[in-house]
């Protein structure tokens, strides 16, 4: 099985962040990156299904400047056979831009199956993965929990917000992934060594034209500085008298 | 004077909540410029019965759409119908609830239209030269405003951020069929289970009691859900360690990576408010925390936070709600 992987680099979450000068960008003093969270699922469920069929290969995937080298690298130790970067000095925001290139380099690429994580955990859009999918004409389920490949289907569960789907598909087809599939594996010292010997493959990518931009970035709003209103079980009618009448919430 | 559609979501025959929120959010968007509200409903024979609610918050026209191999979400035709009446509506936006269904489809119209598509938004405007609107990224650390400039717009609304507002009209229905052979599409649901039954979604529900680690045990959880049901319109949540360590199902997982929620009221009982967490309820109006340890974060962000055990405080205050509200 030839399987895709799309991965994007994006910073640890755990940071600090604030906005530059251009107001539209974040400041990037001090913060670190790595690879997506749920992408680092999709690499990890895709290298498991090439290595229960002993064939094929997997080939990571990244649009972004030459800064997403480390995390393909990265990618390659993990067990990836080769890696793509598309090259741009940045990465737009409009999903639709990002999948028209992301289509233009999977269309020939003879992929059974081309993986996403859910959503890039930076900018929260999930939105490359179906629009990769559309413009591919390829069968798509987004947001996987449970994945089963036999002869040619998949048969994968989706969470909604009250229930579950159990969802079937032909191959080729196009997932992203959420979380609880898989953990993903450390990269071993006999892997990160491969790796440096590894195909990295530079093209400059093909983006669509965006129709979508970003005005301005923001911290939100501040919530009113939080209030402890008592210690204890005694706390409780004044929490209830507070709710009623002064947030008038019940 | 400028159209627009909303996506009228369904689940089991019944319209969703947000099908309301967004028929509210184009009944605002298209009165600004004395504009008609359309609505798309697709389902199993029947669903056009549900026009008239949408009427209630404003619709003008619905598109009614059914078929019998429709009664679950198909994506591929969905999709595919979405964007033909789209196509022949030339609406200036479409809004779309940023549910998981919707998550799912209007990114696969955005692609079809060749348009784009604005996800997971909490405000917008519909201006003469684009629609401008607003989403929480970075774990909802930062708001990103985006300018949308193709036509039609398209907006996934995030669940709770739109009251629905009534605004009665006489809705016209139009019986239109899918775009393509339903029993043709490749993609298929196969089966649907229901989680517990008929209880109350979280991004429906106007109150959310959610329990974290500090509740120590699985069945401690039973306080919780007494407090939920002594409040009577309550959904009961869960931090990413509860659910990671099967306490709860990951269903009810509320923060970045699981459910974002924006509830009238949210309680937060032994949770101590990491940013995963906090990501996916601090747009909720009022936050409750009741928690041991009076320097846990989620008091920074706490409306009224009660500091002391959980054990004694939560029974306290579901018996006290049980005098006021005469709840079991």
């Amino acid at each position: 099985m030839k399987i895709a992987v799309c991965i994007k680099r994006v910073p640890d979450m755990e940071m600090r962040f604030s906005i530059g000068a251009d107001r539209k960008s974040l400041d990037q003093g001090g913060l670190k990156y790595e690879m997506g969270d749920f992408d680092s699922y999709a690499l990890e469920i895709a290298l498991r299904l090439v290595e229960a069929e002993k064939s094929g290969e997997v080939v990571v995937l990244s649009l972004g400047p030459d800064s997403v080298q480390e995390m393909l690298r990265k990618g390659l130790a993990m067990g990836a056979a080769r890696a793509v970067q598309l090259k741009v000095d940045d990465i737009p925001f409009d999903g639709m831009a990002i999948a028209s290139a992301l289509a233009a380099e999977l269309k020939d690429g003879g992929y059974d199956l081309i993986l996403f994580g859910r959503m890039a955990t930076d900018t929260a859009n999930g939105t490359v993965g179906p629009m990769t999918a559309e413009l591919l004409d390829l069968p798509c389920v987004t947001s996987i929990s449970h994945l089963e490949i036999a002869s040619g289907r998949g048969t994968a569960r989706r969470e909604l917000e009250v229930a579950a789907e159990t969802v079937e598909f032909p191959l080729p087809a196009v997932l992203t992934i959420d979380e609880g599939i898989a953990r993903a594996r450390l990269a071993s010292l006999k892997g990160i060594v491969a790796a440096k010997k590894k195909p990295l493959e530079v093209k400059p990518a093909q983006l669509g034209q965006a129709r979508l931009s970003v005005e301005s970035l923001a911290l939100p709003a501040d919530r009113p500085p939080g209030r402890i209103i008592g210690e204890g079980a005694d706390a409780v009618p004044e929490l209830l008298r507070l709710l009623q009448t002064e947030a008038k919430v019940l | 004077m400028a159209s627009m559609l909303a996506f009228a979501e369904s689940l089991g025959g019944e319209l969703r909540k947000v099908a309301f929120e967004a028929v509210t959010a184009a009944r605002k968007a298209a009165d600004a410029s004395a504009g008609q509200v359309h609505t798309l409903l697709i389902g199993a024979p029947g669903i056009g019965a549900r026009a008239a609610e949408l009427g209630r918050y404003g619709a003008d026209v619905a598109h009614v759409v059914e078929h019998p191999a429709l009664e679950r979400y198909s994506p591929e035709v969905f999709a595919a119908t979405a964007a033909a009446i789209i196509r022949q509506g030339g609406y200036s936006a479409v809004f779309f609830a940023a549910s998981a269904q919707g998550r799912d489809l209007a990114p696969r119209v955005a692609a079809k239209l060749g348009t784009s598509l604005a996800s997971d938004v909490t405000e917008f405007e519909v201006k003469a030269d684009g629609v401008v609107a607003r989403h929480p990224a970075y774990t909802g650390k930062i708001i990103v405003t985006v300018r949308l400039t193709g036509t039609p717009a398209l907006l996934s609304l995030r669940p709770g951020v739109v009251t629905p507002v009534e605004a009665h009209r006489t809705v016209q229905v139009q019986t239109v069929a899918p775009a393509m052979d339903p029993t043709a599409a490749r993609v298929v649901v196969t089966a649907l289970s229901q989680g517990g039954g008929a209880k109350l979604d979280l991004g429906e529900a106007p109150v959310i009691v959610s329990g974290g680690r500090g509740l120590r045990a699985a069945e401690n959880f039973k306080l919780v859900e007494d407090l939920a049901a002594a409040i009577g319109n309550a959904a009961v949540g869960a931090t990413r360690a509860v659910t990671d360590d099967g306490w709860r199902p990951s269903t009810d997982q509320i923060g970045q990576t699981g459910r974002l929620v924006s509830p009238d009221l949210y309680i937060a009982v032994g949770i101590s408010g990491a940013i995963q967490h906090l990501a996916g309820m601090r747009t909720a109006k009022i936050i409750v925390a009741i928690n041991r340890d009076k320097d846990a974060p989620i008091f920074k962000i706490a409306d009224y936070g009660i500091v002391g055990d959980l054990f004694e405080i939560v029974p306290r205050l579901t018996a006290e709600i049980r005098k006021v509200r005469g709840t079991q």
